[in-house]
């Protein structure tokens, strides 16, 4: 152990110094001279609060949350045991597990998806700065700043049975009591939270597209249809990038509109691994609430990857 | 070939072009009336009716206004200032510890090479993805005799946002031309002071957008706050804003519930009009490289 970290850091040493890239000050005729440079000019130590924190608070609770899945620690006795796969066996069993998994990724996919359509059309639409569109961005902008949990208040007083749309149109739907769309709902409310946030990327991404790049496509006669799909679609990819992962790993851990909306229900249709380990930590079954953690984060992880890589690559290939 | 013919210039523009023009200001005030002013509107409207009208949420205008004694109401019995101080008692430490801890480890990531800087970079930027491991955070605050109290919240925050703000920092400094720090080292300055004098100043921009954007999550999160500080004294106002609008007391409260949703969401708007131009920039600067 001490020994594979000596030779890490003398492999790691002549890296720092023969890595580094050309600078104008490696030009400016210094020599090489002392090995430890990089360490005197920017010492490690400036980096270590940081780290530990990270560290202490981020990453030791994630590796942890390999071990308390597989015991029996809960709010009903003081002492933690092993129990092996026991809490998984049972949110399997019950069937728990793959709802939950099930929900939250159609959330996540809906949700991203309507965060992205809403943001990419009103950047489309208010995409010359002038001082109309300026005003509308900042007003679109307006649900981001308004916390989640509001927001899905917001949603709940609008969309009840009893509420403002039904009474407003006359009708009598339970928006919120469907088994089946209320999750599409639910969806529709986060993207609206977040469109905003999507708008700004791709307003930044529209303005990154040379000039020139559409004059060409304009000179050889692309209408606005084929210019979207042709050229200004696929220059977008940094900003679709962006979002999409964003969006989609983002939703992934959402709580608080669900929460405020529907409360996971109705019959559980819209419960959310978040929800449910809220739900299940509340009762004091905490190694259960720690297994689904894992669980999610498992997801995530799984899906991060390839969505990073994925992504990034078909940027390189523009 | 039909291609030549149809070029529209901005003269011969065709009828869809010329429509666009008339169509896209109408629909943008309509999506904003529907899709932003509704909500708007059900929040204010509803937050200056007595308790009978607001029952069940309508858009009409309240027939007796009364937002002095809600707002009042919402800032008494939800403990409105105690949460609101509460707040910022975890966000500014937080806030504060992101950005000087995150800069100093931004720094070392953004000038020193290395297949260890860059596993450290790395790490540290995981947290952008992944989800924290909030229930066994719970467990360790336990054990460290941190769970329910704001230290406890501030670190939970401050591990977070960590990433955030390295990410962005790293990406900026890389940007900051080395001669700046080496005309300074000439000088004799030592690294504190360099990092003190040169780095930190130049990373305002930047500096100020990770305020906000930590605020603004910070602000608005209950999933986190509700695992480590519970409902106790300790209590936020999102947190308050859930027990205001879950207490039986309070169902069906609307009145109540939406003074409460105003008042709570005045702050970052305020933040957001003072700092737009900066808020834009850097959203969308960390994100279309």
């Amino acid at each position: 152990m001490a020994q594979s970290a000596t030779t890490g850091a003398a492999a790691a040493q002549p890296v720092t110094t023969r890595g580094r890239p050309p600078s104008p000050r490696r030009a400016g005729g210094r020599p090489p001279g002392r090995m430890s440079r990089a360490a005197v000019h920017h010492p490690w130590w400036f980096a270590l609060p940081a780290v530990v924190i990270f560290g202490g608070f981020f990453l030791l609770p994630n590796l942890l949350n390999f071990y308390y899945p597989f015991t029996d620690w809960s709010n009903y006795h003081t002492d933690i045991n092993w129990v092996g796969t026991r809490n998984f066996r049972e949110i399997l069993d019950d069937g728990t597990l793959w709802r939950a998994l099930r929900v939250t990724l159609v959330y996540a996919l809906l949700a991203a998806f309507f965060q992205n359509l809403f943001g990419l059309l009103l950047a489309l639409l208010l995409e010359k700065d002038t001082r109309f569109n300026r005003f509308f961005r900042a007003l679109f902008f307006l649900p981001v700043l308004i916390s989640a949990l509001a927001v899905g208040y917001v949603f709940q007083a609008l969309l009840n049975t009893d509420g403002a749309i039904n009474e407003t149109l006359g009708t009598d739907v339970p928006w919120l009591g469907s088994t089946s769309w209320t999750i599409v709902l639910v969806a529709v409310v986060h993207g609206w939270k977040w469109m905003g946030l999507a708008m700004l990327i791709y307003l930044a991404g529209l303005k990154g597209i040379p000039g020139d790049m559409l004059e060409a496509a304009r000179a050889d006669g692309a209408g606005p249809w084929r210019m979207f799909w042709s050229v200004r679609f696929p220059m977008l990819a940094p900003a679709v990038t962006f979002n999409v992962t964003t969006s989609l790993l983002g939703s992934m851990n959402t709580f608080d509109i669900v929460q405020a909306t529907t409360g996971g229900g109705p019959a559980s249709s819209t419960e959310v691994m978040n929800i449910y380990m809220f739900r299940v930590f509340g009762q004091g079954q905490w190694a259960e609430a720690s297994a689904m953690s894992l669980v999610l984060f498992l997801v995530v992880v799984a899906m991060a990857f390839p969505l990073v890589i994925g992504l990034r690559r078909r940027e390189q290939m523009l | 070939m039909t291609a030549v013919l149809d070029t529209p210039g901005p003269r011969n523009a065709p009828l869809g072009p010329r429509i666009w023009r008339w169509a896209r200001p109408t629909i943008v005030v309509a999506l904003a009336l529907v899709v932003i002013g509704i909500p708007l509107w059900l929040v204010l409207a509803t937050s200056a009716k007595p308790r009978g009208e607001a029952i069940n949420p309508n858009l009409d205008p309240p027939d007796h206004w009364q937002p002095g004694s809600n707002y009042a109401d919402a800032l008494d019995q939800g403990e409105m200032m105690r949460g609101f101080a509460n707040s910022l008692l975890v966000i500014v430490p937080s806030v504060v510890l992101v950005l000087i801890l995150g800069a100093a480890a931004a720094w070392v990531f953004a000038r020193r090479r290395g297949k260890l800087v860059a596993t450290a970079y790395a790490v540290c930027i995981s947290g952008l993805l992944l989800p924290p491991a909030i229930i066994t955070i719970v467990l360790q605050l336990r054990q460290l005799d941190l769970a329910g109290t704001r230290p406890g919240m501030i670190a939970v925050y401050t591990a977070m946002y960590l990433s955030t703000s390295i990410f962005f920092m790293t990406g900026f400094i890389r940007a900051i031309p080395y001669e700046l720090e080496e005309a300074a080292r000439m000088d004799g300055a030592k690294p504190l002071r360099i990092f003190l004098r040169i780095v930190l100043p130049l990373l305002r921009p930047v500096i100020a957008t990770a305020t906000i954007m930590v605020m603004l999550y910070a602000w608005s999160d209950i999933f986190y706050s509700f695992f480590v500080l519970g409902g106790g004294d300790a209590a936020t106002l999102p947190i308050n804003l859930y027990q205001v609008a879950s207490a039986e007391l309070y169902q069906e409260n609307w009145h109540l519930i939406f003074a409460y949703v105003v008042v709570m969401s005045l702050p970052m708007i305020a933040i957001f009009l003072v700092a737009q131009r900066r808020i834009v920039s850097g959203i969308t600067s960390g994100a279309v490289k």
